[in-house]
């Protein structure tokens, strides 16, 4: 009986797990919660001897802590988190080196320093050969007088420093390619922060790509007006604000636009100090201006000298009036 | 135009380092996520799963209103948690009354969705509910013995695939070597019918048998529950087939101290101290100077012996 059921059981050790792939749970009698938990544990119960069985049968090691076990390796197949990692491909100089047939060796710690005479080291802090620590240069005959030697090897050491920072990304960008960046680099702007993957790029939409050339389109010295338009470009609809201006001169019927944008002021201020105590002497005075733009309007065109000299201070009041309500309009 | 950023300090790249993809994988972290709405019993569930796997678990206890994991569209927050947090299970609990109690166990492949499993949760019994004696209570971190009992396993797709997610999500830490004093718990699953799983936590009393094997016994400490299987998203063909490559090539270990040379072979290095030898004064134990001073001692007790006798002649 023991070993038709250790036949039956599958158990995989690197998981520790048992599996009993012909028990069948009765579902005519319905058992009760009780029962199926009973029953349910004393199957787990053998599972779990089978398991025992094939662990405490390792050859074992004794620690201090009791018998260490080495377990075999797992045989479910379970997905793994994160792809393998990829190998790099070679940089352009490992490549050309292969190609040449050029083998790899290794360099000298200490290298002899014409400058002191003595040994030093070839990187880092006093290091060997140091261009600065060069005091003085001899001049050659063929040399530029005015070109400062010291400052040209600085220069010519930034230029190295530089191609080395450029052949360097050059090479992680080919490393990007095939996804086998390192992981505490990041290309900064297209790479995702953590795994270095591609980001996908943004689809810019429509309406963004026709704003963008609409604003691009007024660039020119005439704003737009006279440039040539492509095929299929339509016409801007509204090029700027709207804005309305009074006629200069009066007519029969217009005065009564003036009379009601000065009234409409008025009513503003008045409204706008209504909760401060009324000022006797100021509203005497606008009642009286009232009353003598409508004297002016009802003569009309009797006195022509006097009502052109009017007229001007008449036309800078409209005038402030006309900006306060384009701004508005602005807004 | 591209710029090189790097981790600005040691920790931050070996932070970074241990994120990214290695040859040869131990465990998964899990992720507990709580939906825009969830039940007393739900809550308990999430907080006892987060419970059993302390230690390689992160635990996200605010509501969240935009994962929605079998809906498209629905991913997007889950990647980015999973990315943050570098765990690669998650468990979603949410409660509504078209899916009562409902919980979904989801895996990813380089931070995207892998598969995804729902299930509702009946017949909840949660760890105070059990009575036992304390002292075969599992250790936090051990490694679990894992029971699936039941043909539905083998013959239904969804309990299939249900045994494998749960398998990942219980067993923890592949290990090589295993302590057999620390075995102490272990995990029952048994397939009812064709859409219930019940499942349970229990601890293990080893016995005395008379042989090396001891005879174990299952003690019931809890959580307890009934899965019943909803809906399920098995992954993709060609991701599967990608996600289950492995590599024969074991990481290499680094040998310190030994070099190579062309005549005379392997050569190490081995690190010995400046050694004082004028300055240290010799240890004076040996046994052979032992002898030669008890012999010693004797020739001075028998010329005493003999002194006296001569005072006495005399």
């Amino acid at each position: 009986m023991e070993a038709e059921k250790q036949h039956q059981f599958d158990v995989d050790l690197g998981n520790l797990m048992a599996f009993d792939s012909y028990h069948t749970f009765p579902s005519q009698p319905p058992l009760s919660r009780e029962d199926l938990t009973r029953q349910c544990l004393l199957k787990g119960t053998h599972l779990v001897q089978a398991i025992a069985d094939a662990l405490f049968t390792l050859p074992s090691i004794e620690d201090v802590d009791g018998p260490l076990v080495t377990l075999p390796p797992p045989t479910t197949k379970l997905p793994r988190e994160k792809h393998l990692p990829k190998p790099k491909p070679p940089t352009k100089w490992e490549a050309f080196a292969k190609k040449k047939g050029i083998q790899k060796r290794k360099k000298d710690k200490i290298v002899y320093d014409e400058q002191s005479g003595t040994w030093k080291r070839r990187h880092g802090y006093d290091r060997a050969n140091d261009e600065d620590a060069i005091p003085i240069i001899e001049a050659k005959p063929t040399d530029d007088p005015e070109e400062d030697p010291f400052a040209k090897r600085k220069e010519n050491k930034k230029n190295r420093i530089e191609k080395q920072e450029k052949n360097r990304l050059q090479n992680l960008k080919e490393a990007a390619k095939f996804g086998a960046l390192p992981s505490h680099i990041q290309l900064a702007a297209t790479a995702l922060p953590i795994t270095g993957t591609q980001a996908a790029p943004k689809k810019v939409t429509k309406d963004e790509l026709g704003n963008v050339a609409g604003i691009a389109a007024t660039a020119t010295a005439s704003g737009g007006k006279f440039d040539k338009k492509l095929a299929g470009e339509k016409p801007q609809k509204h090029e700027g604000k709207y804005r309305k201006f009074l006629p200069v001169v009066e007519g029969t019927g217009i005065g009564s636009l003036e009379r009601e944008q000065t009234e409409k002021i008025l009513n503003k201020i008045i409204s706008k100090n209504s909760h401060n105590i009324l000022n006797v002497e100021k509203a005497v005075t606008m009642h009286n201006v009232k009353k003598e733009k409508k004297r002016r309007s009802e003569k009309g065109k009797a006195l022509a000298s006097a009502t052109d000299k009017k007229l001007k201070t008449q036309k800078k009041s409209f005038k402030k009036g006309d900006s306060k309500k384009g701004k508005a309009k602005g807004k | 135009m591209l710029e090189i950023k790097t981790a600005k300090t040691r920790k931050g790249k070996r932070e970074l380092e241990k994120r990214a993809p290695k040859l040869v994988e131990s465990g998964k972290k899990t992720l507990i996520l709580h939906g825009t709405k969830t039940s007393g019993v739900l809550n308990a569930v999430l907080a006892q799963i987060y419970h059993l796997k302390k230690d390689c678990a992160v635990k996200y206890s605010r509501r969240n209103e935009n994962v929605k994991p079998f809906e498209a569209g629905g991913e997007t927050s889950l990647e980015f948690f999973s990315l943050k947090t570098d765990c690669s299970i998650f468990v979603y609990g949410s409660h509504s009354k078209k899916r009562p109690d409902n919980l979904v166990i989801g895996r990813t492949y380089d931070h995207h969705i892998y598969d995804l499993v729902e299930v509702g949760v009946e017949n909840f019994k949660p760890m105070e509910s059990f009575s036992y004696d304390k002292k075969l209570a599992p250790k936090e971190g051990s490694k679990p013995f894992i029971v699936f009992i039941g043909e539905g396993f083998e013959a239904v797709e969804e309990l299939k695939h249900l045994k494998e997610v749960l398998l990942d999500l219980l067993r923890g830490e592949v290990v090589e070597n295993l302590n057999l004093a620390g075995v102490d718990r272990a995990y029952v699953c048994a397939a009812l019918s064709p859409n219930r799983v019940f499942f349970t936590h229990c601890a293990l009393r080893l016995k005395k048998s008379g042989t090396v094997v001891p005879r174990m016994e299952l003690e019931e400490v809890g959580p307890s529950m009934d899965f019943v299987l909803r809906r399920h998203r098995p992954p993709n063909e060609s991701l599967r087939k990608e996600a289950l490559k492995t590599s024969r090539e074991k990481p290499k270990k680094k040998e310190k101290n030994v070099k190579k040379d062309e005549l005379q072979g392997k050569i190490g290095s081995i690190y010995i101290p400046d050694q004082k030898v004028g300055e240290t004064p010799l240890p004076y134990k040996a046994k052979g100077v032992k002898r030669e001073r008890r012999e010693s001692k004797r020739k001075n007790e028998s010329d005493g012996s003999a002194s006296k006798r001569k005072k006495e002649d005399s």
